[in-house]
């Protein structure tokens, strides 16, 4: 393909990609994220290849390799075009079914269309799905319908145009009101004014800025900016063109976590796409604007989503933050004016110069502009990528779009914000999310994850879960953080060994307020969130295991017993898949004995045995 | 197995090449290097150091900060079980506990046989599916304990 050297002729680029897909092929779009691996869509990717030759179909069927489009929970899935059908729970041995009914005949394959959670009847179209039916898909609206290694895939839905809009037609200066008017904050964590930032870094002194995309995201949890950049690259390197050229700067670069090996590829091949056609390096779409984007991987360190500590890495340092009295944006990567934003940021960009700010800034709440896309995991049905207005309630997000609690548990916690955030109870579940509010609960927005629990999780177990996953990434500089998450988690561990004292809880609220006030980073002063939040809304958790020395959710091991009861007919099941052979049978009909010092709680024989024979206290 | 002098050398000059001898790819570098020799072996790390002429404490600082560098022999295959949150409360301890039972190895070691190296990992980022276990590039979504025999068993 040859460059191209003008908005007229990216134009005209579009319209024969138009015309060329509008003959009436029928189309099979299957996801092949990350997520849908796990699950073999790989296999089903290839068979769908392999049946479709094999039935004759090849001229009048395409099969597209697709984005995410973020219902995982139901993995793997295909939308056909132009039906709108929707398949969910595909695996390789479906596929010569639906190739010969669906594909050829039109046929449905009912087994495989989701089923209404209520009335147990089978929806057909994808926009009908009550998990799709309640968001607003502005960011993942085409991520089912885009190839993430064809550029002609995204400019057929307008991909680039905002890019030739800006580069074309608009001046710096107007490109940056226009993103503080839509009230763009950024989506990674800091929900930082956007349009400010940017506006901080053009003024800034020096001819060399650098332009970078935070893709690290560490959040455990979190899974959003895999999905843009594995899904639709395109989307996040046309918003860093724009803002490149809003800021003055002609090198970019895109840190993916090392974690992420197929966002890695995916962003790989859309830059080189977009170089083929002119979109990316020297005059870009003969704008004069100059831009280029590297890709760097991380190495497995958490504190490197901490812009400072990302910088540092990108110079072939250690990870380590840095104090932020002075702005990245005057002094970041090399020491030089640095812009850095998140991923979903980046992706928001070419939508608010296509459509405006005023668009933009009609979603949302008043200080929070826009839609997120939210990860809800954890004890949920409808396990996945949630995208919504901002403003939406907590509620609505986890019960009518999350399908509320599997197995007839009852919900006890959401946890939004990541090892940053904090936990938020039952009681404030109609709480609006956006980034003022959650914060206002002792909570955060962070990247967005969203992590269900219900009342087989200890709230306890939980906030020493989040201490010791910092515990292994703090970088080790300052010594409010070093120190005093290392004692945070000898102090949890006690207590959920059922050596804590009355005393620790005050001992944990004053470290938790030094850490706060006087760590150097992000990463401890937000730590405290979790420990704070558990200890706030859920202190009876606590008093149970220091006072009576008992884990109420039956998790934390030191503190349960198993136990063998009467409905145990000695069928021999647990015996054989105890690890540490601490099962005996006693004899015929008698429940077998559990050897209690050889036992280490793994689990085993709770899982195994249908008969309720074994209690745990 | 200790690997040549020599392969060493020529491995980590074409690396070097081919990232333009440019300090600030130190990480993408070491990376480069683990997946052609396996892991980082001394020799290397001290190669990087000479042909980059970056101080050695630099490079070995860098190479210990971040997990995902092995400055040890890893095994024939890599188990990464995900420890992330999504994962933690759907049970990915259990998981864990199991692999290293069938193994008889704990986290951060590799077996005898350099058949398997075990490492945790802070999140792939298939959060919906935990939990998750990564066996070099294959993804399992959804495992339980009792899986994980079959799952070891595909790999030799």
């Amino acid at each position: 393909m040859n460059k191209l050297c003008s908005t007229q002729e990216l134009d005209a680029l579009r319209q024969s990609i138009i015309k060329k897909r509008n003959v009436k092929k029928t189309v099979v779009n299957i996801c092949g994220g990350t997520g849908c691996m796990a699950l073999g869509c790989i296999d089903v990717i290839k068979a769908f290849h392999e049946e479709v030759k094999k039935q004759g179909l090849a001229d009048k069927v395409e099969v597209r390799a697709t984005g995410c489009p973020g219902f995982c929970e139901r993995g793997t899935i295909l939308t056909i075009e132009p039906s709108n059908v929707f398949y969910q729970k595909v695996r390789k041995k479906d596929v010569a079914e639906v190739v010969e009914k669906t594909l050829s005949k039109g046929e449905l394959v009912e087994r495989l269309l989701f089923p209404d959670m209520n009335t147990g009847k089978r929806i057909e179209n994808e926009k009908d799905v009550p998990f799709y039916a309640k968001q607003t898909r502005l960011l993942l609206a085409n991520s089912s319908q885009i190839d993430p290694e064809n550029i002609e895939d995204y400019i057929f839905f307008g991909g680039y145009s905002a890019m030739a809009k800006a580069l074309n037609s608009m001046k710096p200066e107007a490109i940056i009101d226009e993103v503080k008017a839509s009230g763009l904050r950024g989506r990674g964590g800091g929900g930082f004014p956007t349009g400010k930032k940017w506006e901080s870094t053009r003024e800034a002194h020096g001819d060399i800025k650098y332009t970078i995309c935070n893709c690290d995201e560490g959040d455990p949890g979190a899974f959003m900016d895999r999905s843009l950049m594995e899904g639709n690259p395109h989307s996040v390197l046309e918003g860093m063109i724009i803002g490149a050229y809003a800021i003055g700067s002609h090198e970019g670069y895109i840190y993916i976590r090392n974690e992420y090996p197929l966002a890695v590829k995916n962003a790989e091949t859309a830059i080189a796409r977009a170089r083929e056609l002119g979109l990316l390096g020297k005059n870009i779409l003969g704008s004069g604007f100059d831009f280029d984007i590297k890709i760097t991987r991380g190495g497995g360190a958490f504190v490197c989503g901490e812009s400072t500590a990302l910088m540092a890495s990108l110079e072939g340092k250690v990870g380590e933050p840095r104090a932020k009295y002075v702005h990245t944006s005057e002094k970041g990567l090399w020491d030089r004016p640095s812009n850095l934003n998140n991923v979903e940021t980046w992706a928001n960009v070419p939508l608010i110069i296509n459509k405006g700010a005023k668009w933009f800034a009609g979603i949302g709440t008043a200080g929070s502009k826009g839609t997120k896309i939210f990860s809800l995991v954890g004890k949920v049905r409808n396990t996945g990528l949630v995208e919504v207005p901002m403003g939406m309630t907590l509620r609505e997000i986890i019960f009518e779009i999350g399908g509320g609690i599997p197995g007839n548990k009852k919900f006890k916690a959401v946890q939004t914000g990541g090892p940053s955030g904090g936990f938020i109870p039952e009681k404030m579940l109609d709480l609006q999310v956006d980034f003022d509010e959650l914060t206002r609960v002792g909570s955060m927005m962070g990247s967005g994850a969203m992590i269900v629990m219900d009342e087989s999780n200890c709230m306890v177990d939980m906030a020493k879960y989040f201490v010791n996953f910092l515990l292994g990434e703090l970088c080790g500089k300052c010594v409010p953080c070093r120190e005093g998450m290392k004692q945070l988690s000898i102090i949890l561990t006690r207590i959920t060994a059922g050596e804590g004292k009355m005393e620790d809880l005050a001992l944990l609220e004053n470290l938790c307020n030094t850490m706060k006030e006087a760590s150097l980073c992000a990463l401890g002063q937000s730590a405290p969130n979790p420990v704070l939040t558990s200890l706030h809304y859920f202190r009876d958790e606590w008093e149970a295991h220091i006072l009576d020395k008992k884990c109420p959710a039956k998790v934390c091991k030191p503190l349960i017993t198993y136990t063998i009861n009467e409905k145990c007919p000695n069928c021999g099941q647990c015996i054989k898949v105890c690890p540490e052979q601490a099962i005996t049978a006693k004899g015929k009909k008698q429940p077998v004995e559990l050897n209690q010092e050889k036992c280490i709680k793994c689990g085993s024989c709770l899982d195994v045995c249908k008969l309720n024979a074994v209690d745990v206290k | 197995m200790k690997i040549p002098a020599r392969q060493i050398k020529s491995s980590i000059k074409s690396i070097l090449e081919k990232h333009n001898n440019d300090h600030g790819m130190l990480v993408g570098i070491l990376q480069d290097t683990q997946a052609e020799l396996g892991y980082l072996p001394k020799e290397a790390i001290m190669e990087i150091s000479k042909q980059l002429g970056l101080p050695l404490t630099q490079v070995y600082s860098v190479a210990t900060f971040f997990k995902a560098f092995s400055l040890k022999p890893r095994g024939r295959h890599q188990i990464h079980v995900c420890m992330g949150t999504a994962c933690h409360v759907r049970g990915a301890d259990r998981v864990l506990d199991e692999i290293e039972r069938e193994l008889g190895i704990k986290s951060g070691a590799h077996d005898k046989d350099l058949r398997f190296s075990l490492e945790t990992v802070n999140c792939v980022g298939a959060c919906a599916l935990g939990p998750i276990v990564v066996v070099d590039e294959d993804y399992a979504g959804e495992m339980k304990p009792e899986a994980v025999k079959p799952l070891l068993a595909k790999y030799k």
